[in-house]
Protein backbone atom coordinates (compact mmCIF):
# COMPACT_ATOMS: atom_id res chain seq x y z
CA UNK A 1 0.00 0.00 0.00
CA UNK A 2 1.34 3.70 -0.83
CA UNK A 3 2.35 5.67 2.24
CA UNK A 4 -0.10 8.08 0.37
CA UNK A 5 -2.74 6.21 1.03
CA UNK A 6 -4.13 6.01 4.21
CA UNK A 7 -7.48 4.25 4.60
CA UNK A 8 -8.28 0.46 3.21
CA UNK A 9 -11.24 -0.07 2.25
CA UNK A 10 -12.65 -4.03 3.17
CA UNK A 11 -14.95 -5.30 6.11
CA UNK A 12 -13.49 -9.02 7.45
CA UNK A 13 -16.24 -11.27 8.25
CA UNK A 14 -14.60 -13.04 11.09
CA UNK A 15 -14.92 -16.87 12.43
CA UNK A 16 -17.02 -15.84 15.36
CA UNK A 17 -19.34 -13.55 13.03
CA UNK A 18 -19.68 -17.23 11.08
CA UNK A 19 -19.94 -18.87 14.47
CA UNK A 20 -23.20 -16.21 15.51
CA UNK A 21 -24.34 -16.09 12.34
CA UNK A 22 -23.94 -12.89 12.34
CA UNK A 23 -23.64 -12.08 8.06
CA UNK A 24 -26.92 -12.36 5.85
CA UNK A 25 -26.06 -14.85 2.90
CA UNK A 26 -27.63 -17.49 1.06
CA UNK A 27 -26.76 -21.03 0.69
CA UNK A 28 -27.23 -23.42 -2.49
CA UNK A 29 -26.06 -26.62 -3.36
CA UNK A 30 -25.00 -27.12 -7.38
CA UNK A 31 -25.15 -31.02 -8.19
CA UNK A 32 -24.77 -31.27 -11.86
CA UNK A 33 -23.79 -34.88 -13.04
CA UNK A 34 -21.22 -34.71 -16.14
CA UNK A 35 -20.81 -37.80 -18.71
CA UNK A 36 -17.06 -37.44 -20.39
CA UNK A 37 -16.56 -38.78 -23.10
CA UNK A 38 -13.32 -40.64 -22.76
CA UNK A 39 -12.03 -39.72 -26.46
CA UNK A 40 -9.97 -42.05 -29.10
CA UNK A 41 -7.06 -41.92 -27.71
CA UNK A 42 -7.62 -42.58 -23.64
CA UNK A 43 -10.23 -44.96 -24.65
CA UNK A 44 -8.03 -47.34 -26.15
CA UNK A 45 -5.87 -47.15 -23.28
CA UNK A 46 -8.47 -47.67 -20.87
CA UNK A 47 -9.79 -50.96 -22.59
CA UNK A 48 -6.03 -52.03 -22.26
CA UNK A 49 -5.79 -51.18 -18.21
CA UNK A 50 -8.59 -53.44 -18.55
CA UNK A 51 -7.07 -56.50 -19.91
CA UNK A 52 -3.85 -55.78 -17.47
CA UNK A 53 -1.69 -53.67 -20.43
CA UNK A 54 -0.43 -50.26 -20.34
CA UNK A 55 -0.26 -48.93 -23.99
CA UNK A 56 1.33 -45.78 -25.22
CA UNK A 57 1.45 -43.94 -28.58
CA UNK A 58 4.80 -43.59 -30.47
CA UNK A 59 5.78 -40.47 -32.64
CA UNK A 60 7.95 -41.31 -35.62
CA UNK A 61 9.38 -38.32 -36.06
CA UNK A 62 10.20 -37.10 -32.23
CA UNK A 63 10.81 -40.87 -31.77
CA UNK A 64 8.92 -40.47 -28.90
CA UNK A 65 6.75 -43.01 -26.61
CA UNK A 66 4.04 -41.31 -25.02
CA UNK A 67 2.25 -42.15 -21.59
CA UNK A 68 -0.42 -40.98 -21.07
CA UNK A 69 -1.04 -42.08 -24.89
CA UNK A 70 -2.25 -38.85 -27.62
CA UNK A 71 -3.46 -39.22 -31.00
CA UNK A 72 -1.20 -36.43 -31.69
CA UNK A 73 2.59 -35.43 -31.15
CA UNK A 74 2.00 -32.03 -29.35
CA UNK A 75 5.61 -30.81 -29.95
CA UNK A 76 5.86 -32.28 -33.96
CA UNK A 77 2.27 -31.31 -33.90
CA UNK A 78 1.44 -34.04 -35.99
CA UNK A 79 -0.51 -37.53 -35.93
CA UNK A 80 1.11 -39.86 -33.38
CA UNK A 81 1.76 -43.49 -35.57
CA UNK A 82 1.41 -46.42 -33.29
CA UNK A 83 0.39 -47.93 -30.34
CA UNK A 84 3.05 -49.40 -28.60
CA UNK A 85 2.70 -51.59 -25.30
CA UNK A 86 4.93 -50.89 -22.12
CA UNK A 87 5.73 -52.37 -18.95
CA UNK A 88 3.29 -52.38 -16.00
CA UNK A 89 6.73 -51.35 -13.77
CA UNK A 90 8.53 -47.86 -13.30
CA UNK A 91 10.28 -45.63 -11.50
CA UNK A 92 8.99 -43.23 -8.92
CA UNK A 93 9.68 -39.19 -9.94
CA UNK A 94 8.26 -37.85 -7.14
CA UNK A 95 6.10 -38.63 -3.95
CA UNK A 96 3.76 -37.46 -1.44
CA UNK A 97 2.22 -38.29 1.62
CA UNK A 98 -1.14 -36.88 1.65
CA UNK A 99 -3.00 -36.06 4.95
CA UNK A 100 -6.10 -34.34 2.96
CA UNK A 101 -8.61 -35.10 0.87
CA UNK A 102 -10.31 -33.35 -2.47
CA UNK A 103 -12.05 -31.13 -0.13
CA UNK A 104 -9.25 -30.32 2.14
CA UNK A 105 -10.85 -32.61 5.41
CA UNK A 106 -8.17 -34.17 6.93
CA UNK A 107 -7.82 -37.97 6.28
CA UNK A 108 -7.39 -40.92 8.95
CA UNK A 109 -5.11 -42.62 6.76
CA UNK A 110 -2.81 -41.06 4.24
CA UNK A 111 -3.20 -41.44 0.34
CA UNK A 112 0.18 -41.85 -0.77
CA UNK A 113 0.77 -40.30 -4.06
CA UNK A 114 3.55 -40.72 -6.97
CA UNK A 115 4.42 -39.63 -10.17
CA UNK A 116 5.26 -42.78 -11.47
CA UNK A 117 7.60 -42.55 -14.97
CA UNK A 118 6.65 -45.87 -17.33
CA UNK A 119 9.15 -48.25 -18.08
CA UNK A 120 8.92 -48.64 -21.96
CA UNK A 121 8.04 -44.95 -22.36
CA UNK A 122 10.55 -42.60 -23.22
CA UNK A 123 12.17 -41.03 -20.10
CA UNK A 124 10.26 -38.75 -18.06
CA UNK A 125 6.86 -39.42 -18.83
CA UNK A 126 5.22 -40.06 -16.08
CA UNK A 127 1.55 -40.55 -14.80
CA UNK A 128 0.06 -39.94 -11.38
CA UNK A 129 -0.87 -42.95 -9.27
CA UNK A 130 -0.74 -43.90 -5.68
CA UNK A 131 1.38 -46.13 -3.94
CA UNK A 132 0.24 -48.74 -1.50
CA UNK A 133 1.76 -52.05 0.14
CA UNK A 134 4.55 -49.37 1.55
CA UNK A 135 5.33 -47.92 4.96
CA UNK A 136 5.55 -44.12 4.35
CA UNK A 137 8.83 -43.72 5.43
CA UNK A 138 10.26 -46.38 3.26
CA UNK A 139 9.85 -44.29 -0.04
CA UNK A 140 12.00 -42.78 -2.19
CA UNK A 141 12.42 -40.91 -5.45
CA UNK A 142 13.91 -43.47 -7.73
CA UNK A 143 12.35 -46.67 -6.00
CA UNK A 144 11.30 -48.94 -8.63
CA UNK A 145 7.93 -49.79 -8.65
CA UNK A 146 5.25 -52.04 -10.26
CA UNK A 147 1.43 -52.52 -10.72
CA UNK A 148 -0.92 -54.07 -8.38
CA UNK A 149 -3.87 -54.66 -10.77
CA UNK A 150 -7.54 -55.30 -9.49
CA UNK A 151 -8.93 -58.59 -10.24
CA UNK A 152 -9.74 -59.21 -14.05
CA UNK A 153 -13.59 -59.84 -12.93
CA UNK A 154 -13.25 -56.27 -11.31
CA UNK A 155 -11.86 -53.81 -13.62
CA UNK A 156 -14.18 -51.58 -15.32
CA UNK A 157 -11.69 -49.35 -17.94
CA UNK A 158 -10.67 -46.69 -15.69
CA UNK A 159 -7.15 -45.58 -14.10
CA UNK A 160 -8.71 -47.53 -11.15
CA UNK A 161 -7.86 -50.65 -12.83
CA UNK A 162 -4.19 -50.23 -11.26
CA UNK A 163 -5.18 -50.13 -7.48
CA UNK A 164 -1.96 -48.97 -6.92
CA UNK A 165 2.17 -49.64 -7.55
CA UNK A 166 4.21 -51.07 -4.85
CA UNK A 167 7.80 -51.27 -4.24
CA UNK A 168 9.43 -53.98 -6.89
CA UNK A 169 10.75 -56.93 -5.07
CA UNK A 170 14.14 -57.11 -6.17
CA UNK B 1 5.07 0.74 -33.90
CA UNK B 2 4.38 -0.53 -30.28
CA UNK B 3 3.60 2.62 -28.01
CA UNK B 4 5.19 2.95 -24.47
CA UNK B 5 2.88 2.04 -21.59
CA UNK B 6 2.99 3.72 -17.84
CA UNK B 7 1.02 2.43 -14.57
CA UNK B 8 0.25 5.93 -13.33
CA UNK B 9 -1.98 4.64 -10.16
CA UNK B 10 -2.79 1.61 -7.92
CA UNK B 11 -5.30 0.35 -5.62
CA UNK B 12 -6.43 -2.62 -3.75
CA UNK B 13 -8.52 -3.56 -0.81
CA UNK B 14 -7.66 -5.57 2.34
CA UNK B 15 -7.07 -9.48 2.08
CA UNK B 16 -8.83 -11.29 3.97
CA UNK B 17 -10.18 -15.09 4.87
CA UNK B 18 -13.67 -13.70 4.37
CA UNK B 19 -14.96 -10.16 3.39
CA UNK B 20 -18.69 -9.00 3.41
CA UNK B 21 -18.37 -7.44 0.23
CA UNK B 22 -19.61 -8.53 -2.36
CA UNK B 23 -16.79 -9.23 -5.79
CA UNK B 24 -18.56 -6.02 -7.61
CA UNK B 25 -18.01 -3.97 -4.26
CA UNK B 26 -14.34 -5.42 -4.22
CA UNK B 27 -13.40 -4.52 -7.61
CA UNK B 28 -15.39 -1.01 -6.84
CA UNK B 29 -12.73 -0.37 -4.04
CA UNK B 30 -9.53 -1.14 -5.69
CA UNK B 31 -10.70 0.45 -8.45
CA UNK B 32 -11.76 3.46 -7.04
CA UNK B 33 -8.23 3.71 -5.30
CA UNK B 34 -6.18 3.16 -8.32
CA UNK B 35 -8.32 6.25 -10.07
CA UNK B 36 -7.77 8.22 -7.25
CA UNK B 37 -4.26 7.74 -6.98
CA UNK B 38 -4.05 8.31 -10.54
CA UNK B 39 -6.48 11.95 -10.05
CA UNK B 40 -8.96 10.45 -12.73
CA UNK B 41 -12.26 9.47 -12.79
CA UNK B 42 -13.92 6.76 -14.92
CA UNK B 43 -14.77 9.23 -17.57
CA UNK B 44 -10.59 9.40 -18.38
CA UNK B 45 -10.90 5.48 -18.69
CA UNK B 46 -11.11 4.19 -22.22
CA UNK B 47 -10.67 0.39 -21.72
CA UNK B 48 -11.08 -1.81 -19.02
CA UNK B 49 -9.11 -5.36 -18.17
CA UNK B 50 -10.39 -7.73 -15.63
CA UNK B 51 -8.94 -11.25 -13.99
CA UNK B 52 -10.18 -13.48 -11.72
CA UNK B 53 -9.66 -17.48 -11.36
CA UNK B 54 -12.12 -20.05 -11.24
CA UNK B 55 -15.79 -19.37 -11.84
CA UNK B 56 -15.62 -22.52 -9.17
CA UNK B 57 -15.46 -20.41 -6.50
CA UNK B 58 -18.31 -18.16 -6.33
CA UNK B 59 -20.67 -20.72 -8.51
CA UNK B 60 -21.09 -17.48 -10.67
CA UNK B 61 -21.24 -18.47 -14.06
CA UNK B 62 -19.94 -16.10 -16.77
CA UNK B 63 -18.27 -14.27 -13.85
CA UNK B 64 -16.72 -11.20 -16.24
CA UNK B 65 -20.33 -10.33 -16.76
CA UNK B 66 -21.30 -10.31 -13.33
CA UNK B 67 -18.71 -8.19 -11.90
CA UNK B 68 -18.05 -5.64 -14.24
CA UNK B 69 -20.49 -2.96 -13.35
CA UNK B 70 -18.13 -3.30 -10.00
CA UNK B 71 -15.03 -2.56 -12.35
CA UNK B 72 -16.72 0.37 -14.22
CA UNK B 73 -16.74 -1.25 -17.27
CA UNK B 74 -20.33 -0.22 -18.22
CA UNK B 75 -20.23 0.61 -22.05
CA UNK B 76 -16.56 0.27 -22.49
CA UNK B 77 -14.50 -2.06 -24.07
CA UNK B 78 -14.16 -5.00 -21.58
CA UNK B 79 -12.39 -8.23 -21.57
CA UNK B 80 -11.67 -10.21 -18.54
CA UNK B 81 -7.98 -12.47 -19.39
CA UNK B 82 -7.67 -16.25 -17.18
CA UNK B 83 -4.74 -17.92 -16.86
CA UNK B 84 -5.09 -19.41 -13.35
CA UNK B 85 -3.08 -18.87 -10.85
CA UNK B 86 -0.98 -16.52 -13.47
CA UNK B 87 -4.13 -14.14 -14.18
CA UNK B 88 -3.18 -11.47 -11.96
CA UNK B 89 -0.34 -10.57 -14.05
CA UNK B 90 -1.67 -11.66 -16.73
CA UNK B 91 -4.52 -9.04 -16.41
CA UNK B 92 -2.18 -5.77 -16.70
CA UNK B 93 -0.57 -7.32 -19.47
CA UNK B 94 -3.75 -7.71 -21.49
CA UNK B 95 -3.98 -3.71 -20.31
CA UNK B 96 -0.68 -3.04 -21.84
CA UNK B 97 -2.29 -4.72 -25.13
CA UNK B 98 -4.83 -2.24 -25.46
CA UNK B 99 -2.44 0.65 -25.06
CA UNK B 100 0.86 -0.47 -26.40
CA UNK B 101 -0.96 -0.89 -29.70
CA UNK B 102 -2.57 2.52 -30.09
CA UNK B 103 -6.11 1.12 -29.52
CA UNK B 104 -6.64 3.17 -26.23
CA UNK B 105 -4.51 5.72 -24.24
CA UNK B 106 -5.85 4.58 -20.64
CA UNK B 107 -7.06 1.11 -19.33
CA UNK B 108 -8.11 0.20 -16.11
CA UNK B 109 -6.84 -3.00 -14.75
CA UNK B 110 -9.04 -5.10 -11.92
CA UNK B 111 -8.37 -8.41 -10.50
CA UNK B 112 -10.89 -9.91 -8.06
CA UNK B 113 -11.14 -13.22 -6.23
CA UNK B 114 -13.60 -14.15 -3.49
CA UNK B 115 -12.34 -17.41 -2.54
CA UNK B 116 -14.75 -17.71 0.62
CA UNK B 117 -18.13 -18.40 -1.01
CA UNK B 118 -16.96 -22.18 -1.46
CA UNK B 119 -17.81 -24.61 0.92
CA UNK B 120 -16.53 -26.64 2.77
CA UNK B 121 -13.50 -25.43 1.58
CA UNK B 122 -12.11 -23.29 -1.45
CA UNK B 123 -9.41 -26.20 -1.90
CA UNK B 124 -12.34 -28.43 -3.15
CA UNK B 125 -12.61 -26.10 -6.75
CA UNK B 126 -9.18 -27.44 -7.70
CA UNK B 127 -10.45 -30.45 -8.03
CA UNK B 128 -11.60 -29.78 -11.35
CA UNK B 129 -8.45 -28.62 -13.22
CA UNK B 130 -7.41 -32.38 -13.23
CA UNK B 131 -7.73 -34.58 -15.77
CA UNK B 132 -10.89 -35.78 -15.55
CA UNK B 133 -10.59 -39.09 -16.44
CA UNK B 134 -7.11 -40.28 -15.45
CA UNK B 135 -6.38 -38.15 -12.53
CA UNK B 136 -9.60 -37.38 -10.43
CA UNK B 137 -10.74 -40.98 -9.79
CA UNK B 138 -7.27 -40.82 -7.60
CA UNK B 139 -8.95 -38.39 -5.31
CA UNK B 140 -6.99 -35.51 -6.64
CA UNK B 141 -6.31 -32.23 -4.49
CA UNK B 142 -4.38 -29.05 -5.72
CA UNK B 143 -1.97 -29.95 -2.72
CA UNK B 144 -0.58 -32.63 -4.40
CA UNK B 145 1.11 -31.06 -7.28
CA UNK B 146 2.51 -29.06 -4.92
CA UNK B 147 4.19 -31.10 -2.55
CA UNK B 148 5.19 -33.51 -5.68
CA UNK B 149 7.12 -30.37 -7.20
CA UNK B 150 8.44 -29.27 -4.04
CA UNK B 151 10.23 -32.78 -3.31
CA UNK B 152 11.29 -33.27 -6.68
CA UNK B 153 12.49 -30.19 -6.67
CA UNK B 154 14.80 -30.48 -3.43
CA UNK B 155 15.65 -34.06 -4.51
CA UNK B 156 17.40 -32.81 -7.61
CA UNK B 157 18.84 -30.16 -5.96
CA UNK B 158 19.68 -31.08 -2.55
CA UNK B 159 17.31 -28.47 -1.04
CA UNK B 160 16.32 -29.50 2.47
CA UNK B 161 12.93 -28.21 3.88
CA UNK B 162 14.32 -25.92 6.37
CA UNK B 163 16.20 -23.74 3.83
CA UNK B 164 12.75 -23.49 1.90
CA UNK B 165 10.81 -22.70 5.34
CA UNK B 166 13.11 -19.60 5.40
CA UNK B 167 10.76 -17.96 2.37
CA UNK B 168 7.82 -18.71 4.55
CA UNK B 169 9.42 -16.53 7.51
CA UNK B 170 10.83 -13.80 5.36
CA UNK B 171 7.33 -12.97 3.35
CA UNK B 172 5.25 -13.56 6.37
CA UNK B 173 7.35 -11.10 8.35
CA UNK B 174 7.76 -8.85 5.43
CA UNK B 175 3.72 -9.03 5.38
CA UNK B 176 3.85 -7.30 9.24
CA UNK B 177 4.14 -3.87 7.54
CA UNK B 178 1.88 -4.12 5.14
CA UNK B 179 -1.51 -2.54 6.00
CA UNK B 180 -3.79 -4.99 3.95
CA UNK B 181 -2.30 -8.07 5.09
CA UNK B 182 -4.07 -11.02 6.25
CA UNK B 183 -0.81 -13.13 7.47
CA UNK B 184 1.57 -11.24 8.56
CA UNK B 185 3.58 -12.77 11.35
CA UNK B 186 7.37 -13.06 13.03
CA UNK B 187 7.88 -16.79 13.40
CA UNK B 188 10.80 -18.82 13.04
CA UNK B 189 12.32 -21.97 10.75
CA UNK B 190 11.11 -23.84 13.62
CA UNK B 191 7.46 -22.80 13.35
CA UNK B 192 7.24 -23.87 10.13
CA UNK B 193 8.96 -27.31 10.39
CA UNK B 194 7.11 -27.89 13.69
CA UNK B 195 3.53 -26.80 11.96
CA UNK B 196 0.78 -29.61 10.84
CA UNK B 197 2.07 -32.21 7.86
CA UNK B 198 -0.40 -30.93 5.23
CA UNK B 199 0.58 -33.21 1.91
CA UNK B 200 4.51 -34.18 3.05
CA UNK B 201 6.74 -32.81 2.24
CA UNK B 202 4.30 -29.73 2.83
CA UNK B 203 3.53 -27.94 6.07
CA UNK B 204 0.67 -25.64 7.07
CA UNK B 205 2.93 -22.70 7.42
CA UNK B 206 4.44 -23.71 3.70
CA UNK B 207 1.41 -22.44 2.03
CA UNK B 208 -0.11 -19.11 1.54
CA UNK B 209 -4.45 -19.44 2.90
CA UNK B 210 -7.39 -18.74 0.87
CA UNK B 211 -8.59 -15.09 1.05
CA UNK B 212 -10.85 -12.29 -0.33
CA UNK B 213 -9.86 -9.39 -1.94
CA UNK B 214 -9.11 -7.16 -5.04
CA UNK B 215 -5.90 -4.84 -6.42
CA UNK B 216 -6.42 -2.54 -9.59
CA UNK B 217 -3.49 -0.28 -11.43
CA UNK B 218 -4.20 2.40 -14.04
CA UNK B 219 -2.68 2.07 -17.27
CA UNK B 220 -1.61 5.52 -19.80
CA UNK B 221 0.06 5.97 -22.53
CA UNK B 222 3.39 7.96 -22.86
CA UNK B 223 1.77 10.97 -23.57
CA UNK B 224 -1.14 10.81 -20.98
CA UNK B 225 1.02 9.41 -18.34
CA UNK B 226 3.41 12.68 -18.90
CA UNK B 227 0.58 14.88 -18.15
CA UNK B 228 -0.85 12.96 -15.02
CA UNK B 229 2.54 12.69 -12.62
CA UNK B 230 6.16 13.01 -12.82
CA UNK B 231 6.63 9.25 -11.59
CA UNK B 232 5.11 7.38 -14.19
CA UNK B 233 6.15 3.58 -13.93
CA UNK B 234 6.90 2.25 -17.28
CA UNK B 235 5.56 -1.15 -18.07
CA UNK B 236 8.55 -1.90 -19.94
CA UNK B 237 8.60 -5.46 -20.91
CA UNK B 238 5.62 -7.95 -20.74
CA UNK B 239 6.17 -12.27 -21.19
CA UNK B 240 3.96 -15.26 -20.96
CA UNK B 241 3.81 -18.43 -21.61
CA UNK B 242 1.99 -21.96 -21.14
CA UNK B 243 3.15 -25.28 -21.11
CA UNK B 244 0.47 -28.71 -21.80
CA UNK B 245 -1.98 -30.17 -19.00
CA UNK B 246 0.65 -33.23 -19.23
CA UNK B 247 2.44 -32.45 -15.80
CA UNK B 248 3.42 -35.49 -15.16
CA UNK B 249 5.52 -35.31 -18.51
CA UNK B 250 7.43 -32.39 -17.25
CA UNK B 251 10.55 -31.78 -15.77
CA UNK B 252 8.73 -30.63 -12.33
CA UNK B 253 12.33 -29.34 -10.72
CA UNK B 254 12.36 -26.19 -13.12
CA UNK B 255 9.52 -24.05 -14.35
CA UNK B 256 10.83 -23.71 -18.06
CA UNK B 257 7.51 -22.16 -18.96
CA UNK B 258 8.28 -18.84 -16.30
CA UNK B 259 11.83 -19.05 -18.84
CA UNK B 260 10.12 -18.32 -21.49
CA UNK B 261 8.33 -15.82 -20.21
CA UNK B 262 11.17 -13.98 -18.19
CA UNK B 263 13.58 -14.36 -21.50
CA UNK B 264 10.49 -12.50 -23.59
CA UNK B 265 9.54 -9.83 -21.22
CA UNK B 266 13.50 -9.24 -20.50
CA UNK B 267 13.74 -8.70 -24.81
CA UNK B 268 10.93 -6.66 -24.85
CA UNK B 269 12.63 -4.76 -21.88
CA UNK B 270 15.92 -4.73 -23.06
CA UNK B 271 17.33 -6.62 -20.36
CA UNK B 272 20.35 -8.55 -20.88
CA UNK B 273 21.84 -9.52 -16.98
CA UNK B 274 18.60 -9.92 -15.09
CA UNK B 275 20.42 -10.82 -11.90
CA UNK B 276 22.18 -7.58 -11.86
CA UNK B 277 19.46 -5.54 -13.63
CA UNK B 278 16.48 -6.46 -11.46
CA UNK B 279 16.36 -4.38 -8.27
CA UNK B 280 13.21 -5.90 -6.58
CA UNK B 281 11.74 -8.74 -7.24
CA UNK B 282 7.66 -10.03 -6.53
CA UNK B 283 7.82 -13.71 -8.06
CA UNK B 284 5.01 -15.75 -7.57
CA UNK B 285 4.70 -17.10 -3.65
CA UNK B 286 1.56 -19.35 -3.48
CA UNK B 287 3.93 -22.06 -1.75
CA UNK B 288 6.99 -21.06 -0.10
CA UNK B 289 9.44 -23.20 -2.48
CA UNK B 290 7.70 -21.69 -5.16
CA UNK B 291 9.48 -18.48 -4.31
CA UNK B 292 12.89 -20.27 -4.86
CA UNK B 293 11.54 -22.30 -8.56
CA UNK B 294 10.75 -18.99 -9.90
CA UNK B 295 13.39 -17.29 -8.76
CA UNK B 296 15.34 -20.02 -11.04
CA UNK B 297 12.87 -19.82 -13.92
CA UNK B 298 13.35 -16.23 -14.10
CA UNK B 299 17.16 -15.99 -14.13
CA UNK B 300 17.19 -14.34 -11.16
CA UNK B 301 19.17 -17.07 -9.39
CA UNK B 302 20.89 -20.03 -10.88
CA UNK B 303 19.36 -23.98 -10.87
CA UNK B 304 19.15 -24.88 -7.54
CA UNK B 305 20.62 -21.91 -5.89
CA UNK B 306 17.53 -19.46 -4.73
CA UNK B 307 17.46 -21.57 -1.33
CA UNK B 308 21.57 -20.39 -0.65
CA UNK B 309 20.35 -17.04 -1.61
CA UNK B 310 17.47 -17.27 0.67
CA UNK B 311 19.93 -17.91 3.74
CA UNK B 312 22.29 -16.04 2.61
CA UNK B 313 20.11 -12.90 2.96
CA UNK B 314 20.28 -11.41 -0.34
CA UNK B 315 16.05 -11.96 -0.63
CA UNK B 316 15.40 -9.77 2.40
CA UNK B 317 14.03 -5.76 2.23
CA UNK B 318 17.87 -4.18 2.38
CA UNK B 319 19.46 -7.41 0.78
CA UNK B 320 21.11 -7.05 -2.78
CA UNK B 321 18.27 -8.53 -4.35
CA UNK B 322 15.17 -7.93 -2.10
CA UNK B 323 12.33 -10.55 -2.84
CA UNK B 324 8.48 -9.98 -2.42
CA UNK B 325 8.75 -7.17 0.42
CA UNK B 326 4.88 -7.21 0.28
CA UNK B 327 5.11 -9.99 2.29
CA UNK B 328 3.71 -11.94 -0.62
CA UNK B 329 0.79 -14.46 -0.93
CA UNK B 330 2.27 -16.18 1.91
CA UNK B 331 1.98 -12.96 3.94
CA UNK B 332 -0.46 -10.42 2.50
CA UNK B 333 -2.91 -13.49 1.54
CA UNK B 334 -3.84 -15.38 -1.94
CA UNK B 335 -6.89 -13.79 -3.34
CA UNK B 336 -6.14 -15.76 -6.93
CA UNK B 337 -5.93 -12.86 -9.66
CA UNK B 338 -5.74 -10.19 -6.98
CA UNK B 339 -2.63 -11.69 -5.44
CA UNK B 340 -0.75 -11.43 -8.61
CA UNK B 341 -1.73 -7.71 -9.12
CA UNK B 342 -0.76 -7.12 -5.59
CA UNK B 343 2.51 -7.75 -6.71
CA UNK B 344 2.15 -5.06 -9.65
CA UNK B 345 1.03 -2.33 -7.06
CA UNK B 346 4.18 -3.45 -4.76
CA UNK B 347 6.33 -2.87 -7.41
CA UNK B 348 4.74 0.51 -8.66
CA UNK B 349 5.13 1.72 -4.77
CA UNK B 350 8.56 0.47 -4.36
CA UNK B 351 9.83 1.87 -7.79
CA UNK B 352 7.77 5.54 -6.43
CA UNK B 353 9.43 5.62 -3.13
CA UNK B 354 6.13 4.93 -1.65
CA UNK B 355 6.15 2.02 -0.03
CA UNK B 356 6.88 3.08 3.38
CA UNK B 357 7.93 0.80 6.08
CA UNK B 358 8.61 -2.18 3.17
CA UNK B 359 10.65 0.48 1.12
CA UNK B 360 13.64 -1.75 0.15
CA UNK B 361 16.89 -0.18 1.28
CA UNK B 362 18.62 -0.06 -2.38
CA UNK B 363 17.65 2.92 -4.57
CA UNK B 364 15.01 -0.05 -7.16
CA UNK B 365 14.93 1.57 -10.66
CA UNK B 366 14.15 -1.61 -12.39
CA UNK B 367 11.31 -4.36 -10.76
CA UNK B 368 9.68 -7.42 -11.81
CA UNK B 369 6.56 -9.33 -10.98
CA UNK B 370 5.34 -12.79 -11.82
CA UNK B 371 2.58 -15.19 -11.46
CA UNK B 372 2.27 -18.93 -12.21
CA UNK B 373 -0.64 -20.95 -12.28
CA UNK B 374 -2.98 -23.89 -13.45
CA UNK B 375 -1.24 -27.56 -13.85
CA UNK B 376 2.45 -26.57 -13.17
CA UNK B 377 2.41 -24.85 -16.58
CA UNK B 378 1.59 -21.07 -16.88
CA UNK B 379 4.26 -18.17 -16.40
CA UNK B 380 3.40 -14.51 -16.56
CA UNK B 381 5.89 -11.97 -16.49
CA UNK B 382 6.41 -8.28 -16.18
CA UNK B 383 9.56 -5.73 -15.84
CA UNK B 384 8.65 -2.34 -14.84
CA UNK B 385 10.98 0.61 -14.85
CA UNK B 386 10.90 4.00 -12.65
Amino acid sequence: MSQKITSYQGREITPDDVKQGKYLDIVYRFEPKYSWAAGVAISRFLTELKDGKIVARKCHKCERILVPPRMYCEQCYRPTDEWVQVKDTGTVNTFSISHVGTDARRLKTPILVAVVDIDGASPGMGILHNLGEVEPSKISVGMKVQAVWKRPEERQGAITDIRYFKPMES
Amino acid sequence: MRRRVAIVGAGMTLFRRRMLETPKELSFEASKMALDAAGLTLKDIQSVVSGSAPDAFDGVHMKGEYYLDGMGAIGKPHERVYVGGGTGVFTPIGGWWNVASGMYDTCLCVAEEKMSPLHPHPQYAFWSIFDQILERPLGTTLLWIFSLEMRRYMHKYGIKEEEIAEVAVKNKGNAVDHPCAQLGANITVDDVMRSEPICEPVKRLDVSPPSDGAAAVILASEKVAKKLTDQPVWLDGVGWTLDSTHWTNRDLAYPEYVEKAAKMAYKMAGIKNPRKEIDVAEPYDPFDYKELHHLEGLQLAGKGEAAKMTVDGVTQRDGDLPVCPSGGLLGVGNPIAAAGMMKICEIFWQLRGEAGKRQVKKDARTGLAQAWGDLMQVGTVTVMRS
